[in-house]
């Protein structure tokens, strides 16, 4: 139990604790600005034009999974199926865009809702199991993850899908000016991500079954209908992320997206989603995922090996989720 | 006498929060020393920093006449010092004797395999000692109840054989029986020489077994006393800083229509057969010892929990109530026991907690509209009086008797016509208990139906328009306010007595 000074919140108790308070609302955006100025010591490419929109269009697509998976963790689960959605996703928008079958070639946006309406199944089937059939998410996720791969692989039996149409090779490699496509999808994301967040009684649901099930269903709260949804949003961005991928390496396979899931985790962690749920933002996450992007492509930069990449990047996992705890 | 722990000029403060301002209390050996004071006074943080739990930022602590520093709640015990806290800490899938003996666990000889016969046997004996019974030392913890949980708990520190125990609140979830096993298990630890340190809100108990009361008031020392020497009046007035005039703040009300008839519902091991009804602009108390269903009745009507069979009638219509969320569409509320468990979302704001429930009449296509969610939320922190710095602060942050207040804002803002209250006041200090019974009160005046389960029997006796007993899950008795007096409630309730059909009653 603590008294409460009215109205005094932290600014009275000195230099320190301000300074503390600051870094702990703002520390990742400290990191993250000391990991930008070593980049650019580092690297004279770092921060030329070409590179950074390269950068941006990198981490486009983990981003749009990284905030889905913001939403799931947010709620208290986890999604580990959503790198075999960005595959399947991929193989089936792409097997309507191929001039190799002319007979289902279909108009862009069909082809597009086609792959994100399977998605969005994969999604469903995850919340449908998670809530109706009460089985733990990682475990549920986990399942669906081999299951959704299989699909994909059964779907192209293992072949990749070339030669697309030139209306979808702009969703990926295309231009608007001078801002890469899957740049401003990226973008779009991140503005409804907040609106749905932030400004949407869905998101304050979202906050409030990950903080407390048990007091949101006792407020009235539909929490398996709060589930689902959020299961099938982060499927939904999943494939509009494999859909841009495919489109972006003019290539669809059924191995895409191998080992997203993983990004996309750690890409929230780093940006402060607690994953015991009811804790994150979509900014924070945002910046988790530049850091992220940031690591791999200065390291590239520097001509360093991907084997030491790895071992960056979990440190940094490490390092971050530290930083967070120790200023909780 | 030398006293066994000596707290000099302690003081704490946590961001934004002084909580402790230069606090000295000594404790000597076999006395009881009572610790008082609102919420938020700087109670449990004082005996926080009394086990170890918590280091001070000033002052120091002298153990037995030399002084200590305690890093860790281990280094506490490792000192003598043990502590019942407040909130319960079970393992859910751990044996009641596994919890009990949990890091103390007895080993076959030298050999360091739990041995699990002895596990039991201690166990046993320890129960019997302390005269606790109906607890199976074999049952799983997650299958016992608050009250329980909370024995188990006393147990825990009773098998430590610490020099001095400090017990924060540990009469706040269980009933006056369990209560009284407690007292007796005091007794017999200031014999053997024990210095207990006690926090309690109930202020008949606190004069009944302690010897000396230090009274605290926002972080600061007020002062401490001899029991012999003052009374509970004083130590209120010194608690609040003013005088209180009334706790039990009833208002003479009409009874209107029947706003919820509950008719023979049943729940197979739970309950059986429960009916009774609750009148707009009335307080139904329903009263009952630990165990009896009362908790588990009121979660059935809230479709918290599905009856075997029965029917709730709502307005004179059948309600068919499958979820909290029907049950809110039907003007239900019901502010539950377990503030923590089933009340708040501690990682959420006082905001964000008290439109949870009523949310809908805060948005428009989707959007919450702001300004009309921080009026409504304003005005509850002003009504309710929760004392916090903003309504963006986190209700982790708050102490209980705040908590609580976010609790029924919440329920407050969700328009409900009938009100069910499960322990409204439990583990909250007189301020806080005053002000939500004239809010209970204020809301039958304006013609809810508001239903209170409490286990306090002052509070039952004060604030009822009409009690109905409850006793093994099934209702033993309807008291009329002509007829309200703690022994007939305590017949009722312990199933000696039984009300038959034609409305007398017999006891056997």
């Amino acid at each position: 139990m603590m008294k409460i000074k009215p109205g005094s919140g932290g600014a009275t108790m000195g230099g320190k604790a301000t300074v503390k308070k600051i870094f702990s609302t703002y520390g990742i955006i400290v990191a993250f600005v000391v990991i930008v100025v070593v980049m650019s010591i580092l690297s004279k490419h770092f921060l030329k034009a070409d590179n950074l929109m390269n950068l941006i269009r990198q981490v486009s697509f983990n981003g749009m999974i990284a905030i889905g998976m913001t939403f799931v963790i947010m709620t208290g689960g986890i999604d580990l199926s959503v790198g075999s959605v960005v595959a399947l996703a991929g193989v089936i928008t792409a097997s309507f865009q191929t001039t190799d079958k002319p007979e289902q070639l279909m108009m862009l946006i069909p082809a597009i809702l086609m792959g994100l309406l399977v998605s969005a199944i994969c999604g469903l089937a995850n919340g449908m199991l998670i809530t109706k059939g009460k089985l733990a998410p990682f475990i549920v996720t986990m399942g669906m993850m081999t299951i959704v791969r299989g699909i994909a692989m059964v779907y192209v039996n293992g072949r990749p899908i070339v030669n697309f149409t030139d209306a979808f090779k702009v969703v990926g490699g295309g231009y608007v000016g001078p801002i890469p496509i899957p740049v401003i999808i990226f973008a779009v994301v991140i503005v409804i991500s907040i609106l749905l967040l932030n400004f949407l009684t869905f998101g304050r649901h979202v906050k409030s079954v990950g903080g407390n099930e048990a007091a949101a269903k006792a407020a009235g709260l539909n929490v398996d209908g709060i589930k689902i949804k959020v299961y099938v949003l982060n499927s939904v961005l999943a494939g509009l992320a494999g859909i841009a991928l495919a489109s972006r390496v003019n290539a669809a396979q059924s191995i895409f997206g191998e080992g997203y899931e993983l990004d996309a985790i750690a890409a929230a962690v780093i940006g402060g989603t607690s994953m015991s749920g009811g804790v994150g933002t979509i900014w924070g996450t945002v910046i988790g995922t530049l850091i992220i992007g940031i690591i791999s492509n200065g390291l590239d930069l520097l001509n360093v090996s991907a084997y030491y990449q790895m071992i960056a990047k979990g440190l940094i996992i490490l390092v971050a989720v530290l930083l967070d705890r120790k200023n909780k | 006498m030398e006293p066994i722990y000596s707290l000099k000029n302690i003081t704490k403060e946590f961001p934004g929060v002084l909580a402790l301002d230069d606090v000295s209390v000594d404790f000597y050996p076999g006395e009881v020393h009572a610790i008082c004071g609102e919420n938020g006074a700087g109670k449990s943080t004082l005996m926080k920093v009394c086990s170890g739990m918590y280091m001070p930022d000033g002052g120091a602590l002298y153990i037995k006449g030399k002084k200590a520093h305690l890093r860790s709640i281990a280094d506490g015990l490792k000192n003598g010092i043990s502590m019942v806290h407040q909130e319960l800490s079970p393992v859910p899938y751990m044996t009641v004797a596994e919890n009990i003996y949990l890091g103390h666990e007895p080993t076959l000889g030298a050999v360091p395999i739990v041995s699990k016969i002895q596990l039991i046997h201690k166990t046993r004996d320890l129960f019997e000692e302390m005269k606790i019974e109906g607890i199976n030392p074999k049952s799983m913890m997650y299958e016992l109840s608050v009250a329980e949980t909370q024995l188990v708990e006393i147990a825990k520190v009773m098998m430590l054989n610490s020099d001095m125990v400090i017990m924060d609140e540990p009469t706040s979830a269980i009933t006056d029986r369990e209560a009284e096993l407690l007292f007796d298990m005091i007794e017999d630890l200031k014999r053997r020489g024990i210095a207990i340190a006690y926090i309690s809100h109930k202020m008949d108990e606190i004069f009944r077994i302690s010897d000396k009361i230090t009274v605290m008031r926002d972080g600061k020392h007020v002062g401490t006393h001899l029991a012999a020497d003052t009374n509970t009046h004083d130590v209120i007035t010194m608690m609040v800083g003013r005088e209180l005039t009334d706790i039990y703040p009833k208002l003479e009300t009409q009874a209107g229509g029947v706003a919820m008839q509950v008719e023979r519902l049943s729940k197979e091991g739970l309950f059986e057969d429960i009916t009774f009804n609750v009148r707009r602009g009335e307080i139904l108390g329903i009263a009952g010892l630990m165990g009896a269903g009362r908790t588990e009745v009121v979660e059935t009507v809230f479709g918290l929990r599905k009856a075997d069979s029965g029917k709730v009638v709502i307005d004179g219509k059948p309600a068919v109530i499958k979820s909290p969320r029907d049950a809110i569409k039907k003007g239900l509320a019901l502010v539950t026991e377990d503030r923590k468990g089933t009340g708040l979302v501690l990682t959420g704001s006082i905001k964000e907690n008290v439109t949870l429930a009523a949310l809908d009449k805060y948005k428009k296509f989707g959007f919450i509209k702001k300004r009309s969610e921080i009026k409504a939320t304003d005005g509850q922190i002003e009504s309710l009086r929760i004392k916090t710095p903003s309504r963006n602060q986190l209700v982790a942050n708050l102490s209980g008797g705040n908590q609580q207040k976010v609790v029924l804002a919440k329920w407050m803002l969700a328009d409900a016509d009938i009100i069910i209250f499960d322990e409204p006041t439990r583990g909250i200090d007189v301020g806080a208990k005053a002000e939500i019974h004239s809010l209970m009160s204020q809301l039958a005046a304006d013609g809810k139906a508001v239903v209170m389960i409490s286990s306090e029997m002052p509070e039952v006796l004060g604030m009822s328009d009409r009690i109905i007993v409850l006793c093994e899950g099934r209702v033993t008795g309807e008291i009329g306010k002509e007829e309200f007096s703690q022994k007939t409630i305590m017949e009722y309730a312990a199933g000696i007595r039984t009300a038959n059909t034609e409305g007398g009653s017999i006891v056997q």
